[in-house]
């Protein structure tokens, strides 16, 4: 009895994230068609992106009420694909002499 | 008996069954490779001359289209895994269905969006936004192929673990969800990189 209540109550709540990115959705679009800067504009998507992403993650894939041995998993995850986006602004710094970058 | 240890109840150490872990694993390997193409794109983008805005080649209402469907296989695949849980079978049947269903409406949809490129002569090998506008996607549609799959073979033949060994099939459930929300989140960050900026 307690497990099917508690159920539904994880259902109502799947209900309301649904809600939540479809909102999410839009609002990405309809801020798209504003005329933002290329920074700003990528800013605003990849924040929206990563609520969105969050979400989903916390949400849908339980990981709220995960055990600690994930968390240090993906610890290792974004230690390893922050390094590999690092590395790209790394890249800036080691140009053969005479790269010029054309904008 | 069991015939392996902790394929239905947890390790007492770690709090996790074995095909939890596995998942994640999995998906710890599956973010390197989307990252690795991610910064490809970002390496791409920022060392070209010239980067033409999403909008004006990819179709933004079609591609907000195809994120709807998938948040609503996402929840579909959620509903289907409490429905288990509450042991209501033919519920489970019902929104795993819609999944499977929800994905191949997306599948028909990109290919919709390939041909109408084809269409217009824009290949991969047109422009570099194009080769990595199709990479990406094309192997996000992989991805979701291989959830078809998985998910196909639980509505199906799999489903007759329900009768035998209930709990383990609720696992199962629960570790192809994980999978195809995975599925879903890559795209969350696909539409807005590859349609809108």
């Amino acid at each position: 009895m307690s497990q099917a209540h508690d159920i539904k109550q994880e259902v109502r709540k799947y209900w309301k994230v649904f809600v939540a990115l479809l909102i999410l959705t839009i609002v990405t679009v309809a801020i798209s068609y504003l005329q933002f800067g290329l920074a700003v504009a990528v800013m605003v998507a990849l924040s929206i992106a990563m609520v969105k992403g969050s979400l989903v993650a916390c949400f849908f894939m339980h990981l709220i009420s995960e055990k600690k041995a994930i968390f240090v998993l993906l610890g290792f995850v974004v230690f390893f694909f922050l390094s590999l986006m690092l590395l790209i602004y790394a890249s800036y710094f080691n140009l053969p002499q005479g790269t010029t970058y054309v904008s | 008996m069991e015939l392996m240890p902790y394929i239905v109840k947890e390790r007492p150490d770690t709090g996790l069954f074995n095909a939890k872990l596995g998942i994640w694993l999995f998906l710890s390997s599956e973010v390197m490779l989307f990252g690795a193409l991610f910064s490809a794109y970002v390496l791409l983008r920022t060392g070209a001359p010239h980067w033409p805005h999403g909008s004006s080649i990819l179709n933004v209402p079609i591609g907000a289209f195809n994120t709807v469907v998938l948040i609503a296989s996402s929840v579909t695949m959620v509903f289907s895994w409490a429905a288990l849980k509450e042991n209501k079978f033919g519920k489970f049947k019902l929104n795993l269905g819609l999944t499977i269903l929800l994905a191949f409406v997306f599948l028909i949809v990109k290919a919709i969006e390939y041909g109408a490129k084809f269409e217009h002569h824009l290949y991969p090998k047109t422009s570099t936004f194009l080769a990595i506008y199709f990479t990406l996607t094309a192997l996000h549609a992989l991805h979701v192929i291989g959830g078809i799959v998985v998910n196909g073979y639980f509505w199906g033949p799999g489903a007759r673990m329900w009768q035998a060994e209930p709990e383990r099939f609720v696992n199962r459930i629960e570790i192809a969800g994980i999978y195809w929300h995975f599925v879903d989140l890559v795209w969350i960050f696909l539409f807005p990189t590859l349609y809108l900026l």
